[in-house]
């Protein structure tokens, strides 16, 4: 089975995190990561791949500056086998629509160049801009099926096709749903415990292929992606003055009371 | 003035039963033009008292099964359709995983700008009125407020619960069936399970106005968080931790992997306050906390706190509560 899994560096959540004087992510002052939800991803497709009967592999594909690459070289040390790594300048500010478009571009080129992908994995969302659409948008503009914010995922390859069925929470039910590959699915952070890059992986990681594309290479005008040409523009960005300090007490065993006291003064009882 | 251009909400149901986000959202409409509520499946019958309550100009009907068993591209297709009959002035969805789902193929099918998770949503008033509403966001886990506003095409837009006070100034509710045949391609994955989650008999956590979570705190026993929802009409949220621990399910986890709540109180139990579980309560209107540990970040959010053992400062405050309830 050819996997794909998509990846993406964040800035580190638990930096401070802020933005660039157009709006754009600030991607410079604070350190970069792979998206933590893009570590179950990555882990769903390589069990995805040594579960399989026969021989597979999983692809690495990330988009965006140069220290993006760390996020393939991050996939890389887990395990996957390759990598792929859209590199122009003119990606910089792309909104969720033309990252959607480059990294559907790219699995076509992937697919034209080495072989149909036969599966695509994403996380649910990126710890930066927390949409979530990507995956969608992705299965909108490649013409496939999504099977999304999979807690489980399990691949039939009994009958010399690929059958892909997902388990999945919606707000009210739990849900079974299932497609014919090729299909994109993304997984939340309840599908796995993904691993730590062990020191052979990380050495493996150094020997493991990585291609450079441009926008030119995967067959997109830069005129269509970047913050100039994004469908959406941002008005303002403001930080949000930090919560006024409240009450905060000791319990002396009266702790309850208290509290009680303020609910009931403020309305809530 | 936006003038009469229809406005599109996607009603949120489930056989029928209107939930609450779907009245919030009606209300939205009103202030950008002319609400129009698509129902989406079985079950009008049900909803359709409500959606004129919530104040409904039109309500399109499409009734078709496939809508509910095949993933979230038939009602795409339905839309599309309405956005290209109606040019409506925005289209309004819920901010859940299928309603940005739905959303995010819809914007690529019609190359519109789409924005996500809006916490409050206004008609233009500057010079720029005719560029179309004007959103707001919360984002970084809300360290800061984004206005944004679409560029290109048909506003798609989906709102968070509790955005709006919804508005009970009933509308016509005018039934419009769309009569379209769900293409074939459009039932590429096929919804074969759908277990209803029990209910526990509380307000579902993303549209309560209180919700009460425990965390790594409560050891695990979730027995006085559950006393103090009941006593105060909320929902039960969890921490992260405590959801990894297993002590509660999935489906209360609040925070960047799970919900995301706004509720006019939320009071955290034994829950230090990590930035990932601050993105999911921060918008809160008030928040209030118990835990043991003094310097737990979450102090640093609470307009109320109290330094305790929430073993015995919970029961405390429920027993106060149901006292003053008698």
């Amino acid at each position: 089975m050819r996997i794909v899994v998509c990846v993406k560096l964040v800035p580190d959540a638990t930096a401070s995190r802020s933005f660039e004087p157009d709006h754009t992510v600030d991607r410079v002052s604070v350190d970069g990561l792979l998206s933590e939800l893009d570590e179950y991803a990555v882990e769903e497709a390589l069990r995805i791949r040594d579960a399989a009967s026969e021989d597979g592999e999983v692809v690495a594909v990330t988009m965006g500056p140069q220290a993006a690459a760390d996020a393939v070289r991050k996939s890389l040390q887990m395990g996957a086998d390759s990598g792929v790594h859209v590199l122009d300048e003119a990606i910089a500010g792309s909104d969720a629509p033309a990252t959607s478009l480059v990294l559907a571009a790219t699995l076509r080129k992937l697919g034209a160049d080495t072989g149909p992908v036969d599966l695509v994995v994403c996380g649910m969302a990126s710890t930066d801009g927390t949409m979530g659409v990507v995956p969608a948008m992705l299965a909108e503009r490649l013409g496939l099926p999504q099977l999304t914010y999979a807690n489980q995922v399990t691949v039939d390859d009994s009958n010399g096709a690929y059958r892909v069925q997902v388990r999945r929470d919606s707000d009210l039910a739990t849900e079974t749903v299932e497609a014919a590959a090729p299909v994109v699915v993304s997984v939340t952070d309840q599908i796995n415990e993904p691993r730590y890059p062990s020191f052979k992986g990380i050495m493996a990681a150094k020997k493991k292929p990585v291609q450079t594309w441009s926008l030119s290479d995967v067959g997109v005008d830069p005129a269509e992606v970047g913050l100039s040409a994004a469908w959406t523009a941002v008005v303002s960005a403001e930080a949000r003055p930090p919560r006024s300090a409240g009450t905060v007490v000791t319990d002396e065993g009266d702790g309850g009371t208290r509290l009680a006291e303020y609910l009931v003064e403020k309305k809530f009882v | 003035m936006t003038g009469t251009r229809e406005v599109l909400v996607l009603v949120d149901h489930a056989d029928g039963s209107v939930r609450r986000t779907t009245g919030e959202l009606l209300t939205i409409a009103a202030r950008l033009g002319e609400p129009s509520a698509v129902f989406l499946g079985p079950g009008i019958d049900a909803a359709r008292e409500q959606l004129r309550a919530y104040g409904a100009a039109k309500v399109y009907v499409c009734d078709s099964a496939d809508v509910t068993d095949y993933l979230v591209v038939p009602q795409v297709e339905v839309l599309e359709h309405l956005v290209q009959r109606t040019s409506p002035a925005a289209v309004l969805l819920p901010s859940n995983p299928e309603g940005k789902e739905i959303a995010a193929r819809l914007a690529v099918r019609t190359g519109s700008g789409l924005i996500t998770d809006a916490v409050d949503v206004r008609a233009a008033t500057d010079a720029d009125a005719a560029a179309g509403p004007v959103t707001t966001q919360s984002v970084f886990a809300g360290g800061f407020s984004v206005q944004a506003r679409v560029t290109s095409g048909t506003p798609v837009i989906t709102v968070k619960p509790n955005s709006a006070t919804p508005d009970e100034t009933a509308g016509p509710g005018v039934e419009e069936p769309v009569q379209m045949t769900v293409s074939d391609g459009a039932k590429a994955a096929r919804v074969t399970g759908r277990e209803a989650r029990t209910s526990s008999g509380r307000p579902e956590l993303t549209e309560a106005s209180i919700v009460v979570s425990g965390g790594r705190g409560t050891g695990g026993d979730f027995g006085p968080v559950e006393d103090l929802a009941d006593a105060l009409g909320a929902a039960v949220g969890a921490s992260r931790a405590a959801v990894d621990s297993g002590w509660y399910p999935h489906s209360y986890q609040v925070g960047q992997t799970g919900k995301t709540v706004s509720p006019q109180l939320y009071v955290a139990c034994g829950i230090s306050g990590a930035i990932q579980h601050r993105a999911g309560m921060q918008t809160s209107k008030a928040i209030v906390a118990v835990n043991k540990d003094a310097e737990a970040p979450i102090f640093e959010l609470v307009d109320f706190g109290v330094v305790g053992d929430l073993t015995t400062v919970l029961p405390q405050v429920s027993e106060a509560i149901k006292a003053r309830k008698g």
